[in-house]
């Protein structure tokens, strides 16, 4: 049996925090049902990357949705509003990411929905929560690195502040409303009752940064520094960080520096004894290391610090890693297919259960593509027939 | 009233640094007992490893933020009567969580089929670095080293740059949250079957389900994502995304029409380029903008582009952050009473439930704190 058998998500969300969340409860087996609006749908759908489409169609929007349903409902039309109310009737989960008092207007907030199904786990994700100065402003991930202090924690001191270059907030977000509609369902199954689950966009991304937050909190709010030297971690001593070899890049983590001097043959770094240094003077034994590490090739370097059971590790881009066999090995590539035969490869779930891989060949839907098969399924009569006995 | 969710779970876990540590944390919050399984006298390495040298007792403060609101139980795996209280343990507990190294506890005869034969609903939750076949099965599962082995390091940056790792740790924290959906979707089963489960996830899986937007369209195209060259925002976007230099400091601009954007900024020279070239000329484009917003400072340039409902942000540093309303209003900062009467600050579960934050004074616990309770409990 599935992990989520018998449980129907309707995911009323777009783009990407929303819909990576409702992926991953169809992964574990639960009925995903997009409600979008006819027409466009979820903005996603046109949301082109890198000038690469697949068949017309956004290569992202089919990795974020594969084995989902589509079922279109216009949300201002009262009989549209009327079937998307019996779906309700029948589901465990309503989620969606509209800024707030959007679905108050269309009188579907959690309250109204309540009546309808008394133990829903309605979800929301906003940007930056229902109150608030911002409340109303934009929830896109770029931004909300920018606002939460994340850019000033990557990359080399003198370079601008970085963004990370994966939407880290959105994907961020999407786990923890999924956490919360997990225990919320959990919660379910011991009380009968169901819950309003909120995650914000700027919440997440703070508790992405706890460790660091803490430590500023605690330490008379002194603001990160980033390294002059490849930079890692603003936290963390030398030689942490990637290095430049005479062909391809290495990285080393938490090292004993005078063990690392021994190792590499490297005279000048053996002056570092003291441990309180590695942090202090971080840049100075890094520019020493990197200058070494210049002068023969990432082969030579990694068979040596392996050997020694030293943490480090190559460099890779996707080119080099899809051809590793321990990716291979992984087998985390899979194809899915459309209804209109179109195959997509894309990642699958990266959680395994009961030593099984979670596998759908059920590529992302058309839009509208379910309308007749969900409202037979769900016995979905239209307003003027009146509701189903 | 209904309590929190996970009310009356019962969490072991076997664990040492962030990724198994920061779900334990998220399920703790969520309302389970969680109940640290440590090494007597030393305890899990995590109490020793500290960031800038801040310590809040014994432990380190990184330790702290970690593991408040859990308890420690010492015990010693290779004596045969500790091995016996954990099995009493495990018979009486909901879930496990470990991140050894594939075949550490399958020495301490605590794998999965042993910990299944004492407790057939246990729900066994398990972290790797690699996964627990192939070449890299036993390299070490270090967050810096699995940035650089998932091609992670080559979508942050300038394309200029060299690979640039992001300064948070990523790969635990993404397969820490990956373990818990994992761990709670087994609850919901056990529920309904009476049956426990195996959950596992890897460092390496967790990582490139992270990039799964980049991946597919590699696999599509397999052509490697090129960053950027001029304020690399994500290298699958066009211009304008990424962040700038303005005349006292930065602003962040996601993605807009560049014609629009052209208008709203007076910035005429944009006007030379096609839309459909945003992609395809995105560092010309930028190179351009970059040129004009440096003119203007930074509220300038916010009130034009919200006035006309386009994309944009401050970019602010967690001092600016922290004195802004719209922080302050989240009530994202919690005090926690440790031992010694003070208090320290963290923050708090980011998830509400039912309109209400999830908040819980209790610290870290000390080693072995709770030993001698819960053995009384158990006998």
């Amino acid at each position: 049996m599935k992990l989520l058998q018998d449980i129907l998500v309707l995911d009323f969300s777009q783009f990407l925090s929303g819909p990576s969340a409702s992926l991953r409860l169809a992964d574990m087996g639960a009925q995903v049902i997009k409600i979008e609006k006819p027409g466009t749908g979820d903005i996603c759908r046109e949301l082109y990357v890198s000038d690469v489409m697949i068949e017309g169609e956004s290569t992202i929007f089919h990795a974020i949705n594969r084995n989902k349903l589509s079922y279109t409902a216009d949300l201002k039309d009262p009989d549209d509003l009327f079937k998307v109310k019996q779906l309700i009737a029948k589901a465990d989960v309503v989620m969606h990411n509209f800024r707030p008092g959007v679905m108050e207007r269309i009188g579907l907030d959690y309250n109204s929905v309540k009546q309808i199904k008394p133990d829903i786990i309605y979800a929301a994700i906003s940007g930056y929560g229902a109150e608030g100065p911002w409340k109303d402003l934009p929830g896109q991930d770029l931004l909300l690195q920018s606002v939460s202090g994340l850019t000033w924690l990557s990359n080399n001191n003198n370079e601008n502040p970085t963004p990370m270059g994966v939407a880290v907030v959105d994907i961020l977000a999407g786990t923890h409303i999924a956490q919360g509609i997990l225990a919320a369902l959990y919660g379910r199954g011991v009380s009968g009752e169901g819950s309003l689950v909120e995650v914000s966009m700027f919440e997440s991304i703070l508790d992405f940064q706890f460790e660091v937050l803490t430590c500023y909190y605690n330490d008379g709010r002194q603001l990160p520094i980033r390294g002059a030297v490849n930079s890692a971690h603003a936290y963390i001593a030398a030689p942490y960080g990637l290095y430049k070899t005479n062909d391809n890049y290495i990285a080393l983590a938490m090292t004993n520096i005078p063990t690392l001097a021994e190792l590499l043959g490297c005279e000048p770094l053996k002056q570092f004894s003291d441990s309180n240094d590695w942090f202090a003077r971080r840049d100075e034994i890094k520019k020493v290391l990197a200058d070494h590490l210049q002068q023969q090739p990432a082969a030579h370097w990694l068979g040596i610090l392996e050997a020694a059971d030293i943490w480090c590790a190559p460099v890779l881009d996707y080119d080099d890693l899809v051809k590793e066999e321990g990716y291979r090995l992984l087998e985390m590539e899979v194809t899915v297919k459309t209804s209109k035969g179109v195959s997509v490869t894309t990642t699958r779930c990266p959680v395994k259960v009961d030593g099984q891989l979670l596998l759908s060949a059920a590529g992302a839907p058309m839009l509208g593509e379910h309308n007749e098969a969900i409202e037979k399924q769900f016995g979905i009569s239209n307003q003027l027939q009146g509701l189903p006995e | 009233m209904k309590g929190l969710p996970l009310q009356g779970i019962m969490v072991l876990e076997f664990s040492q640094y962030l990724s198994g540590p920061s779900a334990g944390l998220r399920l703790a919050d969520l309302g389970a007992r969680v109940i640290k399984i440590e090494r007597p006298g030393v305890g899990e390495a995590g109490r020793k490893l500290a960031i800038k040298d801040l310590w809040v007792d014994d432990n380190s403060l990184l330790f702290h933020t970690i593991n408040r609101n859990k308890e420690s139980f010492t015990a010693n795996l290779k004596d045969a009567g500790d091995l016996a209280i954990i099995k009493k343990l495990i018979a009486k507990a909901d879930v496990l969580i470990h991140n050894f190294r594939p075949e550490v506890m399958g020495k301490n005869g605590l794998d999965y089929d042993a910990v299944k034969a004492i407790n057939p609903r246990m729900i066994y939750a398990e972290i790797s670095g690699y996964g627990k076949k192939g070449p890299w099965k036993n390299k070490p599962g270090q967050d810096l080293l699995l940035q650089s082995m998932t091609g992670l390091t080559y979508t942050t940056g300038n394309g200029n740059n060299g690979p640039v790792p992001f300064g948070i740790s990523i790969a635990d924290i993404m397969a820490g949250s990956q373990l818990v959906q994992g761990i709670l979707g087994g609850l919901i089963r056990r529920q309904k079957t009476g049956k426990g489960a195996l959950i596992e996830v890897s460092l390496m899986e967790s990582l490139l389900d992270f990039q799964f937007e980049l991946l597919t369209t590699y696999y599509t195209t397999r052509q490697q994502p090129k960053r950027s060259h001029v304020a690399n925002g994500q290298p699958l976007l066009s211009a304008p995304y990424g962040i700038y230099d303005t005349a006292d400091g930065h602003i962040a601009i996601a993605m807009m029409d560049i014609h629009v954007l052209a208008d709203t900024i007076g910035c005429c020279a944009l006007r030379d380029f096609d839309k459909s070239e945003a992609f395809s000329r995105r560092d010309e484009i930028k190179t351009v903008l970059a040129a004009h917003l440096v003119n203007q400072k930074t509220d300038y340039w916010l009130g034009l582009l919200h006035d006309a409902g386009l994309w944009a942000m401050h970019v602010l540093n967690w001092e600016e952050m922290t004195n802004e309303d719209a922080y302050q209003s989240l009530g994202m900062e919690q005090e926690i009473d440790i031992a010694t009467g003070k208090t320290i600050i963290t923050t708090r579960c980011p998830i509400r439930l039912d309109g209400k934050r999830l908040m819980n004074r209790r610290p870290a616990p000390k080693l072995g704190e709770d030993t001698e309770r819960i053995k009384e409990d158990i006998w």
